[in-house]
C-alpha cells in the first residue's frame, strides 16, 4: 500500500492498541522549556514516578528569560522562581539544559536544530505549541499539554489519535522578497485558522523544496496556526547536508545506517491524501495581516477589508471586532498603517538568515522617528553568527537594539512588550489580542518587510524598494 | 482526577468564535510554577477593567452566569499555544463542560486530562442552545456522559460524539498514565526492537 511521510513515521512508532484505549505512539525526543514543565516534574515525583529516558529530553530556558541586562538577577520573582525550578528539576533528573548563562542557550525551537537533536523520522513532542517547526527535518514534531508532558517523561509514549492527512502543495517559484513567512500566511489564509484542525499537513512543491533548511522551520512552524497538529516537508539532501556534524546526529557508520532510513521516509508516489490544497508561489506577494487571528491576512498591495467581505456571518462578526481591536478602518491600505514597534526574532523568524535578510534591508537607512525596533536572536549561536557577519552593526547603527535570545516579544512574557494602543510589525506568529501585550496591536510579517517598515514608520511593499 | 458524573447546571454562553489559549488565560499567569489558583484570571483581559473591578459587559459576568458549570461558546475554541493553564484556569473557575462547534486539537486533549468534557456540537444545535440560553439567561442543561446526550429546558436532546477511551476515563476518572503502564512490557519490546533497528537514536 502507498503511504505518506505521516503515515510511515505513524506506522513504525506504534507500540499496541490495547482495546478500549487509544493507539500508543512512541516518543523518540522530549523537548522542554520552563513554563510548560514545572507541574509535569511535580506530578511525576507526587506520583513516586521516573522520567524514562534521560537522553531523549533537551531542556531550554526561554519563554521568561530577559533579553538585555542578563547579568543581573532576574526582577520578577515569579519568573526567577521558574527559572530556578527548571534548573532544579533539571539537575536533579540529570537532563540535557541549555540555562540561561550557557552559550547554547536560546529558544527552544531554535537551538534543537542548531544542535542536530531532531532528526527525519523522529516523534518529537514539546510542551509547546511550535513544535511543528521540527517537521521540516521530516519529523512528526507536534506540541502537547503539561500533563501529556508528564505521560511521556514517565512512559516514553503517548495515546494518539491518528490524525488525517491535508498535502498543501505549493508549486512554481517565490518571488524575490517573499519569504517562507509569507508562504504561511498565505496558507493560513486560504484554509482559516481551523482549516487544519484533526490534519497533519505535508507541505510539497518546487516553492518549498527550495527554501533552505531554515525557511522550511518557519513554514512547519506556523502550521500549527492553520489549526495542523503538525506539518512536514520531506527530508532531501538539504536536509542531510545541514544534519551532517552537528553535535547529536549520527555520524561514522551510523550516519550511512540513518541516511539509508531517511530515505525511505518520503511520501510514495500516488500515495493519497485525505486533502489536496494547491497554491502558486509566483502570486504569493509579501504578507500583512490585519486582524486579531493569523488568518486576516491580506497582500501589502492590498487593503484591510469591511465586514461586508465576509459571506460567514462568524468571519463577518471577527472582522467586526478585530477592526475594532486594531483601530483600523475597512479599505484602509495596507501601506498606510503606521507602526511604532519592530520586534524581530522568535521560533518563527529568529534565525541566522532572518537578521541577514533584515539588515540587507535596514543598510543605509536609519529606524523612523518614533519607532523602536528590536532585533532579538533566537539563540545565542545565531547571535554570535550575526556579529561576525557585521549584522548586528548593521541594524545598531541604523538604531535597533541589539539583545540577548529568548522569545521576548512573540509572547511578551519577559517584560519585553507592547503598551496599550501601540502597533507592532513582528516576525512571530500570533496576532492575538493582547498576546504582545494589552491592548497592543500586533502585525505578522516576514523579517524584511519588518525591516522595511521600521525604516519607513509603516509598512511598505518591499518589491518597490 | 475526579469521576465525570451526569449533571444539570446552569449554561453560560459565550458567543465568540476563535477564543485563543491568551484570551483563556493570559501570559503574565504562566509564571506560576503550581497547578492551581488560575481560576482567578480566567479571561482576565476580557473579565476585569484596568482598576481590576469586573468589566460588565462580558458574558460571564452576567449575575446569571455566575455559577455556570457549562460553556457554551463558538468555534475553534482553545486555539493557540498548547498551555494546559487554560483548561486548569476553566476548571478552577468552576466550569466541567464546554459545548462547542470545534475545538483546537491540544486544547481538545488538554481538557480530558483535567475532567473537562468538550462537546462537539453542530453548529445548528449550538444555535438551538444559544436561543434557549439568550431567551432565558441562568437556564440549565442536562449532560449525561454515558448516554453521550445533553438536553435543554424546552426539551431539545441531541446526541453527540466522544471516543469512547476518552469516554471510559473521564466517566472513571481514570489515571492515564497508570493505564500506560499497564502496557510495560509492549514498550520495553517496542524498545528493544527500535534499538535495533535506529542504533543512532540510543548514542
Amino acid at each position: 500500500m502507498k503511504k505518506t511521510m505521516y503515515e510511515k513515521i505513524w506506522d513504525s512508532h506504534l507500540v499496541c492498541e490495547a482495546p478500549g484505549q487509544a493507539p500508543l505512539v512512541y516518543v523518540d525526543r522530549h523537548l522542554m522549556h520552563e513554563v510548560t514543565s514545572p507541574q509535569a516534574f511535580e506530578g511525576l515525583r507526587n506520583a513516586n514516578r521516573k522520567i524514562r529516558n534521560p537522553h531523549s529530553i533537551l531542556a531550554t530556558m526561554d519563554h521568561c528569560v530577559p533579553t538585555k541586562d542578563r547579568e543581573l538577577p532576574i526582577a520578577d520573582p515569579i519568573a526567577r522562581k521558574q527559572i530556578e525550578t527548571m534548573a532544579d528539576n533539571c539537575r536533579e533528573n540529570n537532563l540535557n539544559l541549555y540555562d540561561i548563562k550557557n552559550p547554547n542557550n536560546g529558544v527552544i525551537h531554535i537551538v534543537v536544530p542548531e544542535h542536530g537533536f531532531v532528526h527525519p523520522g523522529m516523534v518529537t513532542v514539546c510542551g509547546d505549541s511550535h513544535t511543528a517547526t521540527h517537521g521540516a527535518f521530516g519529523a512528526l514534531a507536534f506540541g502537547i499539554g503539561t500533563s501529556e508532558v508528564e505521560h511521556v517523561m514517565a512512559t516514553q509514549t503517548l495515546p494518539q489519535v491518528k490524525s488525517k492527512t491535508m498535502l498543501v502543495q505549493v508549486n512554481g517559484k517565490l518571488p524575490k522578497y517573499s519569504s517562507a513567512k509569507d508562504i504561511v500566511l498565505a496558507v493560513i489564509g486560504k484554509i482559516g485558522t481551523a482549516g487544519g484542525t484533526g490534519y497533519v499537513i505535508e507541505f510539497a512543491g518546487e516553492a518549498v523544496m527550495e527554501l533552505t533548511m531554515e525557511g522550511r522551520m518557519t513554514l512547519c512552524n506556523m502550521a500549527i496556526e492553520g489549526g495542523a497538529r503538525a506539518g512536514l516537508v520531506m527530508p532531501d539532501e538539504k536536509t542531510y547536508e545541514y544534519l551532517n556534524g552537528r553535535e547529536f546526529a549520527p555520524s561514522g557508520s551510523q550516519w550511512d545506517t540513518a541516511l539509508a532510513y531517511w530515505k525511505t521516509l518520503p511520501s510514495d508516489d500516488g500515495a493519497e491524501f485525505d486533502t489536496v490544497v494547491t497554491l502558486t508561489a509566483d502570486d504569493i506577494a509579501p504578507q500583512v495581516t490585519w486582524g486579531t487571528s493569523p488568518e486576516q491576512v491580506a497582500p501589502v498591495s492590498g487593503s484591510v477589508p469591511s465586514p461586508d467581505d465576509f459571506n460567514d456571518e462568524g468571519k463577518r462578526q471577527a472582522c467586526i471586532s478585530a477592526l475594532d481591536y486594531m483601530d483600523l478602518a475597512p479599505q484602509t491600505k495596507i501601506t498606510d498603517i503606521p507602526v511604532n514597534l519592530v520586534f524581530l526574532g522568535s521560533c518563527t523568524n529568529g534565525r541566522i538568515e532572518d537578521f541577514r535578510i533584515a539588515a540587507e534591508i535596514t543598510k543605509n537607512h536609519k529606524v523612523a522617528d518614533g519607532v523602536t525596533a528590536i532585533a532579538v536572536p533566537g539563540s545565542y549561536k545565531v547571535k554570535k553568527q550575526a556579529e561576525q557577519e557585521g549584522l548586528d552593526q548593521i541594524l545598531i547603527d541604523a538604531g535597533w537594539e541589539w539583545r540577548d535570545p529568548g522569545c521576548s516579544m512573540c509572547l511578551a512574557m519577559n517584560g519585553d512588550e507592547l503598551t496599550p494602543g501601540q502597533r507592532s510589525a513582528s516576525t512571530s506568529n500570533r496576532n492575538f489580542e493582547g498576546r504582545q501585550g494589552k491592548g497592543g496591536r500586533t502585525h505578522l510579517v516576514s523579517p524584511a518587510m519588518a525591516a522595511a517598515a521600521a525604516a519607513a514608520g509603516h509598512f511598505v511593499d518591499i518589491r518597490n524598494l | 482526577m475526579e469521576p465525570y458524573n451526569n449533571h444539570t447546571s446552569i449554561a453560560a454562553l459565550m458567543n465568540r468564535s476563535n477564543v485563543d489559549t491568551d484570551q483563556i488565560i493570559p501570559k503574565q499567569f504562566l509564571k506560576k510554577v503550581e497547578r492551581s489558583g488560575f481560576g482567578a484570571h480566567l479571561f482576565h483581559d476580557w473579565r476585569f477593567n484596568d482598576d481590576g473591578s469586573d468589566n460588565p459587559d462580558f458574558e460571564l459576568n452576567k449575575p446569571a452566569f455566575k455559577s455556570a458549570r457549562i460553556l457554551v461558546t463558538g468555534d475553534n475554541f482553545g486555539c493557540g499555544s498548547s498551555r494546559e493553564h487554560a483548561p486548569w484556569a476553566i476548571a478552577d473557575y468552576g466550569f466541567n463542560t464546554i459545548i462547542s462547534s470545534s475545538y483546537a486539537d491540544i486544547f481538545y486533549n488538554n481538557c480530558f486530562k483535567n475532567g473537562i468534557l468538550p462537546i462537539r456540537a453542530t453548529k445548528e444545535q449550538l444555535q438551538l442552545i444559544a436561543n434557549e440560553i439568550n431567551s432565558h439567561e441562568g437556564c440549565s442543561l442536562t449532560i449525561n456522559l454515558e448516554a453521550q446526550t445533553v438536553s435543554t429546558p424546552l426539551g431539545n436532546n441531541f446526541a453527540f460524539e466522544i471516543d469512547p477511551f476518552r469516554k471510559e476515563n473521564l466517566l472513571h476518572g481514570l489515571d492515564d498514565i497508570g493505564l500506560t503502564l499497564e502496557q510495560i512490557d509492549k514498550i520495553d519490546e517496542y524498545e528493544q526492537k527500535h534499538r535495533r533497528l535506529y542504533p543512532w537514536l540510543w548514542t
